[in-house]
């Protein structure tokens, strides 16, 4: 009778082929064109680890030294390649290890898929051993998450957490799979995702809100563009550029944004938010168009809602159409990719220059140069400053190399002063502003671009967080570069309670181990400067090296990050000092 | 903005964790979920949840906005109470004694327009469908004899205005 009933089976699907459950999440990898994973093994998911190994062949996967690290690399590659970055994690600790990393590419849209290994089914509820609610504990903080406890479940959850992970506004995917259906067989086939019933990632362009954006910013005398992520990924930057050019409007990025258009062209005016540009933010309150292009309004952009572009009309292009209206009432919403929305809008846009406007962005850059840039880019101090490292970068790499910043001071002065000619070159946490990101990250930037230089900038609070990923580095010999700028303090916490706090200095002060030795720990080529006359060839060789370098700069301790919008006031009422 | 009640319809697939993943939405913004039914609706294999919020308008379109990006959720709506039609269900469960021995319980029965579901040698229970304010009074009337057990459940409502579903299942589809 089974005989009778495999036959059948065997009859009806004829390309199937009779593997396990692990066997087949590597096929459906395979098939989805993954070739490198980030992950870490443990009891639950060791059958899909047992079956790594047979196919290390095809797919490769880089073993991290946490799980965090895992996630963070997978969006690091995500981030450069726009490809699914993926991550593998055992259950129970090895699950919730994944959480920040979920969550931080979740709030800042990054296609990550990630794989949980679960308890066997029967076990389920019972509290065994590493057995935690996984999707209950990721499901505020993915796209979309879904628990697998029979092998022939495999394909379909898998495609559809692919299609999921990179359609329409892309995020994290968890599929949590118990160890049963990792061990039992089943006939595999395998289909592409091509939709999901109740899910609608592709707005159909609404002509008409498009119409009413053209004649708004044809008819503009001070219109404005604040670009975010969206650019990037809907491959827009070539729209977001002729549109730029054609209608002659001064652009700013948020800090997702940036490298959607090169930091140098003429109406790129710079970064919008708390530690953004004075032009940028103050125009904003001076703008009487606003055209807001795949960003979402977040707190740090906008200060006080209140008060912000109350004077301007509201364009906002976005794919999400629960961004829109949100936290700023748009006059017109553009729903869509602004790759698809863009290409509708620009043959409607009339040629314009807008000289006297964009001139009053380069008035107020004068002042923030002379009272800012000069003295961080600059310096006639002694000691050294973040900013100048992040030029001498810029000088070296030809404004050529990926940017991975942590978060912080040295995270706010790289955004602010690196320079980049190509998309996809900067990046960060944003949203979330994870602390320990950049070194993973940088890992996972490293291999999804090896012929690019990537540059990890970090601080010595950050570095320390994830700082075990330098054994990941040496593990594969990734080449990064990886700059820790060293001020011996929790630089911004510390800027905040000098300016908030009455220099309070709570627990913000880092006694910091030898940085060097511990990479040199790793074999890491290592370094460590204070003095300026170290910099520009310390850094020359650090870019001409084939291999991973540490360069540890120590900085001025006590320096801020200006200008500054504090948290709640007006984008009118940035601060220069 | 002012603070008014809102019924939120979510129509949505039958999936496991669904529930968590929207209840999470309230959760985040700190808003209580006055009431909540889940029950089939009138498309095949979609569900439909019925939560009844007090909120400001800014908060709710905020909220069916996060709701409908849900992945497995077809299409959120929100109304006003005046947009609904809604009712809830409640039972009450009282000695036997009063039922013979207190008269006014009978005119409760008769002019609240609840039904007698069971009738034991210890107690009664009593059926009352109606809008909250109902329930509320009725409650308030039958406190006073001793309410052995209460319940109410969740509101349902359906609204004055189309909510529609099918025809937006055919354009996610085409």
């Amino acid at each position: 009778m089974e005989t009778l009933k495999k036959e059948k089976a065997a009859s009806t699907k004829q390309s199937t082929i009779r593997i396990s459950g692990a066997e087949a999440i590597i096929h459906c990898l395979l098939a989805e064109g993954v070739d490198l994973i980030y992950g870490y093994p443990g009891g639950a998911i060791m059958p899909l680890y047992d079956e790594l190994y047979k196919f290390q062949h095809k797919l490769t996967h880089i073993l991290t030294r946490h799980e965090q690290g895992a996630t963070h690399a997978a969006q690091g590659y995500a981030r450069v390649t726009g490809k699914v970055g993926v991550a593998v994690a055992t259950s129970g600790p090895g699950a919730t290890n994944l959480i920040t990393g979920i969550a931080d590419a979740q709030i800042d849209s990054t296609p990550m898929v990630c794989i949980t290994g679960q308890v066997a089914r029967h076990l389920l509820g019972s509290d065994a051993f590493q057995e935690t609610d996984i999707i209950g504990i990721s499901t505020p903080v993915t796209k979309w998450n879904c628990q697998v406890t029979k092998a022939s479940e495999i394909p379909e959850v898998m495609a559809k957490a692919f299609y999921i992970a990179r359609s329409g506004r892309p995020g994290p995917v968890l599929v949590d799979i118990t160890k049963n259906a990792q061990v039992e067989e089943f006939d595999f086939s395998y289909e592409h995702c091509k939709g999901v019933r109740s899910y609608n990632p592709f707005p159909k362009p609404d002509t008409k809100a498009i119409e009413q954006a053209a004649e708004l910013i044809n008819a503009a005398k001070k219109p404005f563009i604040v670009f975010g992520q969206g650019v990037i990924l809907g491959q827009a930057e070539e729209q977001l550029k002729a549109l730029v050019e054609k209608a002659g409007i001064p652009a700013a990025w948020t800090v997702l944004g940036l490298s959607a258009m090169d930091t140098d062209h003429p109406l790129n005016v710079g970064m919008v938010g708390m530690h953004g540009n004075y032009g940028p933010n103050l125009l904003t309150n001076e703008c009487d168009v606003l055209i807001a292009i795949g960003m979402r309004f977040d707190d740090r952009v906008t200060g006080s809602l209140d008060t912000y572009a109350k004077q301007a009309k509201i364009i906002h292009f976005d794919i999400d159409p629960a961004e829109i209206n949100k936290n700023v009432k748009a006059d017109v919403a553009v729903l869509g990719n602004s790759k698809v929305t863009l290409d509708l809008l620009l043959p409607m846009i009339k040629n314009n220059k807008h000289e006297s406007w964009h001139n009053e962005f380069k008035e107020k850059y004068k002042i923030e140069f002379d009272q800012i840039i000069k003295n961080d880019v600059y310096p006639t101090k002694d000691k050294l400053t973040m900013a100048e490292v992040i030029e001498e970068i810029n000088i070296a790499s030809g404004h050529k190399a990926i940017i991975v910043s942590d978060v912080g001071q040295h995270q706010m002065i790289a955004c602010r002063y690196a320079k980049f000619k190509q998309t996809k070159s900067n990046v960060t946490s944003g949203g979330l502003g994870t602390m320990g990101f950049a070194l993973p990250a940088a890992i996972g930037a490293k291999m999804g671009a090896m012929d690019r230089e990537v540059v990890a900038i970090i601080g010595d609070g950050g570095y320390q967080m994830t700082i075990q990923e330098l054994g990941t580095i040496f593990q594969n010999k990734t080449p990064v570069k990886i700059v820790v700028l060293n001020n011996d303090h929790l630089g911004m916490v510390r800027q905040w309670q000098e300016l908030f706090f009455e220099s309070r200095y709570a627990s913000t002060v880092m006694v910091n181990p030898d940085f060097v030795k511990i990479a040199e720990g790793y074999h890491i080529e290592s370094k460590r400067i204070s003095e300026r006359k170290d910099l520009k060839s310390t850094i020359q060789k650090m870019l001409a090296s084939k291999d991973a370098y540490f360069l540890e700069v120590k900085v001025e301790k006590e320096d801020n990050v200006f200008p500054m919008i504090p948290s709640g006031a007006s984008v009118s009422d940035i601060r220069l000092k | 903005m002012e603070k008014k009640w809102f019924t939120i319809s979510v129509y949505s697939e039958n999936s496991v964790g669904l529930l968590n993943r929207i209840s999470g939405i309230f959760l985040k913004r700190h808003i209580n979920i006055e009431s909540l039914n889940v029950s089939k609706s009138e498309i095949e294999h979609v569900s439909k949840f019925t939560i009844v919020v007090y909120t400001t308008e800014d908060w709710v379109r905020n909220i069916v906005g996060q709701v409908e990006k849900q992945i497995e959720v077809i299409k959120a709506f929100y109304h006003t109470d005046e947009e609904t039609i809604y009712q809830e269900s409640a039972l009450f469960k009282v000695a036997s004694t009063l039922l013979f021995d207190e008269r006014n319980i009978q005119n409760i029965i008769k002019e609240s327009n609840s039904q007698i579901v069971t009738v034991s040698r210890d107690f009664f229970v009593l059926a009352k469908t109606g809008r909250r304010n109902e329930i509320d009074d009725m409650y308030q009337q039958l406190k006073p004899y001793g309410i052995m057990q209460f319940v109410r459940s969740g509101r349902i409502a359906v609204t004055k205005s189309e909510m529609k579903i099918s025809s937006l299942l055919k354009e996610f589809n085409q």
